[in-house]
């Protein structure tokens, strides 16, 4: 059993379907026959065209909502509700904003059970770490968009989430921002390997952090191909960029998005 | 195209202005504005009265009808002084106060909790909010004569109709409230771990805060409605009743001076509940002024 454990993958998607059913009955197929795995420590970035599924998928994995067909799994095990392994990143703001900094990182653990000293020792020591403990008192329309950004990785992040999903996190901030908020997502992720799905719209950014990149289909979303991205870490985002093989990398991956990327413009123009 | 000079724009100070000076500046600024209200606000208070009394005294308008300050403050002075035709002032006054108070805490508790229960429970909302919508059809009003004749003339009639007449309100928004809370809050909130009830007390109760206070504003109002209303239809004491006497003797500065008495005490309440949210909404942004 024990060996096995190792492989057991963290997270997989089974042919996975997700339909829509509106009100007057219409449905609409969100994902269809979408297979996943992600291995335990690993980082996985998805790209695809607007609108074709990605953060559907991610609710999939979080439990808050329920494949139509196919089977979810989290380390071998079928998803039942929202399982307490997994932490989300969203892409707006879903700080709380009546609570004040430390408030909003103490939140998890105090959700869960642990007490108020306990809470507030961990919450001080994720502060420490992305940097705010200046910040504790302030409330979150107090800070910048980065800051807060980084205060909703520590309340994800206190809880040690083993499986840790990312609706593109970043993709409000300006280009510098985001590269140094990249730089500690991998500085934090490096310390404890959560397995990660990471949602972007941004080639770069996913080539840059990822250990596999899917490319999905415009809707609805199946994985049009995978590719494994062999560079070396640590990595330094802010220098990655120029290496060539991260160039060929970025050229490859987007010659077969592209296609996808103009037929949703394509299906969009012609509902419109 | 012209350039209109803007008198509220924020001043342009020389190169080289410390710190001090400009913070300086604008305090004064600030100050100056201040005043400027409420030299105006003083102004039309002075001048409203000022003329009701001139017209009153010069009969252009009738003072039988229309009193005057003068005579509603003697009125008041009166009362005051030597109470009225149902016993003293303050007694009036507190009889209305405690149906209003009575009334309107009940109410609002009520209101908040049955609009945050079926704002959180879909199919209980389906199945209730019909007969919601066909309650809050009645005007409200109506409903004293029968709460009167039920309950009789003391105090029960008057809360009971102070009650629904805060309850529908305060529901309303609080359901409301809890509607709008952010999906994005709640789904953070339930992945961190949070059970239901968790999630109820730290992320709906708050976010519906805002709509919950804005119906508080209101309601202290309808409760002095629901109040008031009821001693008109039949009661032995309190302001509605002060009113509902002066109107049989013809004694318009009677019916003014209850008025005012009212009014006063409506602002007073409204005060306090502004007092209570601004420490309550510490979280919110504040308005700066547009200093450079
Ligand atoms: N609750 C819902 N009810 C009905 N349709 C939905 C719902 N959620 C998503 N959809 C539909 O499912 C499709 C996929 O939506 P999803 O949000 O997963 O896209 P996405 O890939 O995350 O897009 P983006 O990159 O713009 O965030 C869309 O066509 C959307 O209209
Ligand atoms: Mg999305």
């Amino acid at each position: 059993m024990k060996e096995n454990a190792s492989q057991t993958p963290a997270i997989e998607l089974i042919n996975v379907s997700r339909r829509f059913v509106s009100p007057t009955g219409k449905s609409l197929t969100a994902l269809r026959d979408f297979n996943m795995v992600v291995e335990p420590g690993e980082f996985v970035a998805v790209v695809g065209p607007t609108g074709c599924g990605k953060s559907t998928t991610l609710n999939l994995v979080t439990g808050l909502a329920r494949p139509s067909a196919g089977e979810v799994r989290l380390m071998g095990g079928p998803v039942n509700g929202i399982d307490p392994r997994v932490g989300f990143v969203f892409q707006t703001d879903a700080l709380f904003p009546w609570r004040n900094v430390i408030d909003n990182v103490m939140a998890g653990p105090l959700f869960r059970g642990k007490s108020h000293a306990e809470a507030t020792r961990s919450a001080r020591d994720w502060l420490a770490r992305v940097g705010l403990s200046r910040f504790e008192q302030h409330y979150p329309h107090q800070l910048s968009g980065g800051m807060r950004k980084r205060v909703s990785l520590a309340q994800t992040f206190i809880n040690e989430p083993e499986i840790l999903l990312m609706d593109e996190p970043f993709s409000a901030l300006d280009v510098q921002t985001r590269t140094v908020m990249h730089e500690e997502l991998l500085r934090l992720w490096a310390e404890r390997k959560a397995s990660v799905i990471f949602v972007t719209h941004d080639l770069e950014e996913a080539v840059a952090l990822a250990d596999k990149v899917y490319v999905l289909t415009a809707g609805p979303a199946t994985v049009k191909s995978v590719y494994p991205i062999n560079l070396p870490r640590p990595r330094v985002v802010a220098d990655i960029r120029y290496e060539p093989r991260f160039i060929e990398y970025c050229r490859t991956i987007w010659e077969d998005l592209r296609d996808e990327v103009e037929m949703s413009y394509r299906r969009a123009s012609q509902a419109a | 195209m012209t350039d209109t000079p803007l008198e509220n724009m924020a001043p342009i100070f020389r190169a080289g202005t410390s710190d001090a000076e400009i913070e300086a500046a604008a305090l004064k600024a600030m100050q100056r504005r201040k005043q400027a209200v409420l030299f105006w606000r003083l102004v039309i208070l002075v001048g409203i009265l000022g003329a009701w009394e001139l017209a009153a005294n010069r009969l252009w308008i009738d003072p039988f009808f229309y009193s005057s300050p003068s005579g509603i403050v003697m009125r008041l002075y009166e009362w005051i002084t030597e109470g009225t035709a149902e016993g003293s002032l303050w007694f009036n006054l507190w009889v209305t106060m405690e149906e209003a108070l009575i009334g309107f805490f009940a109410g609002s508790i009520a209101g908040v909790l049955v609009g945050i229960g079926l704002g959180r429970n879909q199919f209980l909302s389906d199945i209730f909010s019909v007969y919601i919508k066909a309650i809050n059809s009645i005007p409200r009003v109506v409903l004293a004569p029968i709460f009167i004749m039920i309950m009789g003339l003391g105090l029960a009639s008057k809360v009971a109709l102070a009650f629904i007449m805060v309850f529908f309100v305060v529901f309303a928004n609080a359901f409301q409230g809890v509607r709008e809370a952010d999906r994005n809050m709640i789904a953070n909130a339930r992945i961190l771990g949070a059970s239901n009830w968790q999630v109820t007390r730290t992320v709906i109760v708050p976010s519906a805060m805002s709509w919950i206070f804005a119906s508080l504003h209101v309601s202290f109002g309808f409760a002095i409605i629901g109040a008031i209303v009821g001693e008109f239809v039949g009661a032995r004491f309190g302001i509605g009743q002060l009113i509902s006497i002066a109107k049989g003797t013809f004694d318009a500065a009677g019916m003014y001076a209850a008025i005012i008495l009212v009014m006063l005490v409506t602002l007073l309440a409204e005060m306090i509940m502004t007092m209570i949210e601004t420490r309550l909404a510490k979280w919110r942004p504040q308005q700066h002024t547009d200093m450079q």
